[in-house]
């Protein structure tokens, strides 16, 4: 069984989902081919609702987070986000960036996990609006190339998150 | 009225047989065994109205063993070979387990577990967690009048690959089928959400004998979707015995005391523990072996504030679980205490503060975790057809590969949703490289030395290429039960290499074999015998999933000519199993598992298809 992940969840292929479907629908298949329904079926059958439970999990999760579900989109529509590779970034953008990495090394060695948090924040805000923004590039005025850039904007703001919460749960230990 | 009763189309309207299935906690301190019966999760007690059986097993010197009370109550005169919470030892080195020189044990450092020796040889803690399954077995087929086809044993959310693993394996040598390992705080989750009909996120704050967990659950129409976990799997109620131990030693200025007296001290401190926490003093009172008396006073209020940071340590994972979660505590609806730890009062107060209400403790913290599990096993066995429960778990620790220079590279992070598989791309490092060795580990640190090493294996015979050009594709699987599997393919030439990770810390197949052989009479017709059994066994289970499977959906699903040839193999094992020939019986078995995989996919399509399908009965409005 190959289908993508939009099919399996019985969703249209849009950036903009019903999440209350996404739910629902996950709900649905999970309850029907988990491997807790299997328990005591043969082995056959015992492996192949794991892997459909695995696949089940794994659309659910590319779909639910914003940014996976645009690369999940991009990668459907052959369009590689050359996140890897290409990191040429408008230089105001990299300025800014950092600004950021700055601030947190700071607070990072005065131990102020307040201002860490603080700065966290300030990330979470920014990658709501840069989502917002790949929302407009996939669904309104449909232009892959640049939803591929802020994807990979968004990639540097939530590596820069991760290193913050990093931070923090080191001071916190 | 009486309403008429329809059964579903192809179903027969045989009436229901309800399968024996149990829910077993298999404690640090206490294990516990409970059922469903007439729709109510309940411990089973033993004979003399117990429901706790304390994680005790003393080798005597008969031969025989002894599980339990009788076991405990000779630990302070037989320290070495009475063994108190086996479980911290589960898939654990010499080298993991703190405080070593406190404990009686004559510890023997073999590769991968740590064993003990005792007076009826070296055991594995696994044998000797065995022994307290066993003790549990045949309390629960005597309370229910048959044999069980299967239980659910709760682990600690925290456990990693190498202590899940070997949970099942001491399942496996007490002859127990596992039909699904479920973490405690998700089990108490189960048994607390049902009872109160619950919806909302949920935190379950478990503190038992060894181990601390922290799981956050979402609940909602009967789903229990784990949104994070986190934990310490060396911090328990044990810790806190220790402190208090070591303060009366100071207090009293006693000289190192021998093994008994350690023992029986420890004891004293536990008994002292569980007094205050209903009483603002307590007296502790005892005579050594060395004649000399130990009398101290300690208050409630010393009693916390040497401990105080022993509860401090359970914050951390707490914030780190909701950090991962994403959730703020104004967001959590309730405070669930599982684990005898919990009944102490500056923990209750600790929680408090750090949530901002008032846990809930109207089930019992000691009951909880198997009462949970119980009705996970009821569900699991079939005997309920409504599919009101759905558990949704996580995997506690990251899984990822050794890196050039010692470093871990993530494949699955922490919080992923069982099942999960994901696969990462490798390539070779020099020109003409025809192997590669891969080394898998569990934990969240960046360097390989601070993980957990669960595999090494060897992918051989990779075409020799320049540097770069070949995709080695590595795939982990973890099940439901949070076990993973690894299987590595070169891609552009389809070498393929694929183990079932059984960690450098749990035990090889030929372990376990001899270990089942030897738990047994050795006599040659008692291993042939043994044989014959379990392949008996596995072919019943088999023909049993297969018989259901076919009345259930082969009129839809299979033409005539596929379900007879079905048939005819299952006809075919069950005539063999009323023969003796063990190796004709796996063969059978095997062949109809392998022949019935068109149907099971089948009908897994069916049920995807049946998922998402628009009406249904329910649906429709009368």
């Amino acid at each position: 069984m190959q289908q993508n992940h939009f099919d399996l969840l019985k969703l249209p292929v849009r950036y903009h989902i019903d999440q209350q479907a996404l739910e629902q629908n996950y709900r649905k298949l999970q309850a029907e081919v988990h491997p807790d329904r299997f328990a005591t079926a043969s082995p056959q059958e015992r492996l192949q609702s794991m892997q459909i439970s695995t696949q089940v999990n794994e659309a659910y999760h590319t779909l639910k987070n914003p940014s996976a579900r645009a690369r999940y989109m991009l990668l459907l529509a052959g369009i590689d986000t050359l996140e890897e590779s290409n990191t040429a970034m408008p230089a105001d953008f990299l300025m800014q960036q950092m600004e950021w990495r700055e601030a947190a090394d700071d607070a990072k060695m005065s131990g102020d996990i307040d201002a860490l948090d603080k700065l966290l924040n300030e990330m979470r805000g920014l990658i709501k609006q840069l989502e917002n923004t790949i929302s407009s590039n996939l669904d309104d005025n449909p232009d892959y190339e640049m939803a591929a850039l802020t994807i990979r904007k968004l990639s540097f703001i939530e590596k820069i998150s991760t290193d913050i919460e990093h931070m923090i749960d080191k001071l916190e230990n | 009225m009486a309403l008429l009763q329809i059964a579903e189309p192809g179903m027969s309207a045989a009436p229901h047989q309800h399968k024996l299935a149990v829910g077993i906690d298999l404690g640090t301190t206490n294990s516990l065994v409970a059922t469903v019966r007439s729709g109510m999760s309940t411990v089973l007690h033993d004979e003399h109205g117990h429901a706790l059986l304390p994680s005790v097993v003393r080798y005597l010197e008969d031969g025989t063993v002894a599980v339990g009370h009788a076991a405990q109550a000779k630990q302070s005169e037989d320290p070495k070979n009475t063994i108190v919470s086996a479980k911290r030892f589960m898939g654990r080195g010499l080298k993991d387990i703190p405080d070593i020189t406190h404990i009686p044990y004559r510890f023997v450092d073999t590769p991968g577990m740590v064993q003990i020796d005792t007076r009826a040889g070296i055991k594995s803690p696994v044998e000797i967690s065995a022994e307290i399954l066993k003790s549990l077995k045949a309390r629960a087929e005597k309370a229910l009048g048959g044999e069980l086809i299967g239980a659910v044993i709760t682990v600690p959310a925290y456990f990693d690959d190498a202590q899940r693993q070997a949970t099942k394996d001491a399942a496996r040598l007490a002859g127990i089928n596992v039909l699904r390992l479920l973490n405690e705080p998700t089990a108490a989750a189960v048994a607390y959400g049902l009872d109160n009909a619950s919806e909302g996120i949920y935190v379950i704050y478990d503190l038992g004998g060894g181990t601390f967990d922290i799981s956050i659950l979402r609940l909602s129409k009967g789903v229990f979707e784990v949104l994070a976990t986190n934990g310490d799997s060396a911090l328990g109620g044990d810790d806190f015995d220790h402190r208090l131990f070591c303060w009366i030693l100071e207090q009293s200025k006693l000289p190192p005391l021998n093994q008994e007296d350690t023992r029986l001290l420890l004891t004293k401190a536990r008994e002292a523990k569980e007094w205050l926490s209903e009483n603002v003093e307590a007296q502790i009172t005892v005579v050594l072996s060395t004649k000399a008396l130990v009398n101290v006073k300690v208050t409630a209020t010393q009693f916390a504030e040497m401990t105080q940071h022993l509860v401090n340590k359970t914050l951390n994972p707490t914030r780190k679980a909701l950090r991962d979660g994403g959730l703020a505590i104004d967001e959590i609806k309730g405070v669930v205490l599982v684990g005898g730890a919990t009944r102490m009062p500056h923990v209750r107060h600790a929680v408090a503060d750090f949530f901002q209400q008032e846990p809930l403790t109207n089930l019992d913290p000691d009951k909880v975790v198997a009462l949970g599990a119980a009705i996970q096993a009821n569900v699991l066995a079939g005997n309920r057809s409504e599919d009101d429960l759905l558990l949704l778990d996580v995997i506690p620790l990251s899984l990822g590969l050794e890196t050039m220079g010692g470093l871990v590279e993530k494949v699955i992070p922490r919080n992923s949703t069982l099942p999960v598989a994901r696969a990462q791309d490798f390539t070779t490092f020099k020109d003409g490289q025809t192997a590669m060795s891969i080394h898998v580990v569990q934990g969240e640190r960046e360097l390989v030395s601070d993980c957990r090493s669960l595999a090494r294996f060897e992918l051989r015979g990779i075409p020799p290429m320049a540097a770069s050009a070949a995709r080695i594709r590595v795939t982990f699987q973890v099940d439901a039960d949070g076990l993973l599997s690894v299987t590595a393919r070169e891609q552009t030439s389809g070498v393929e290499s694929h183990i079932v990770v059984k960690p450098s810390y749990g035990l090889s197949e030929d372990e376990i074999t001899e270990m089942l052989k030897s738990s047994f009479n050795s006599a040659e017709a008692d291993k042939k015998a043994r044989a014959l059994r379990e392949a008996i066994v596995e072919a019943e289970r088999l023909i049993e999933a297969m018989s259901a499977a076919i009345q259930q959906d082969g009129e839809k699903l299979l033409n005539d000519i596929e379900k007879q040839a079905l048939i005819d193999e299952i006809d075919a094992l069950k005539s063999l199993c009323v023969g003796n020939d063990t190796d004709a019986i796996h063969n059978a078995t095997e062949v109809l598992n392998k022949n019935s995989e068109f149907f099971a996919a089948r009908r897994m399509d069916a049920s995807v298809s049946k998922a998402l399908s628009g009406q249904n009965l329910q649906s429709l409005e009368f």
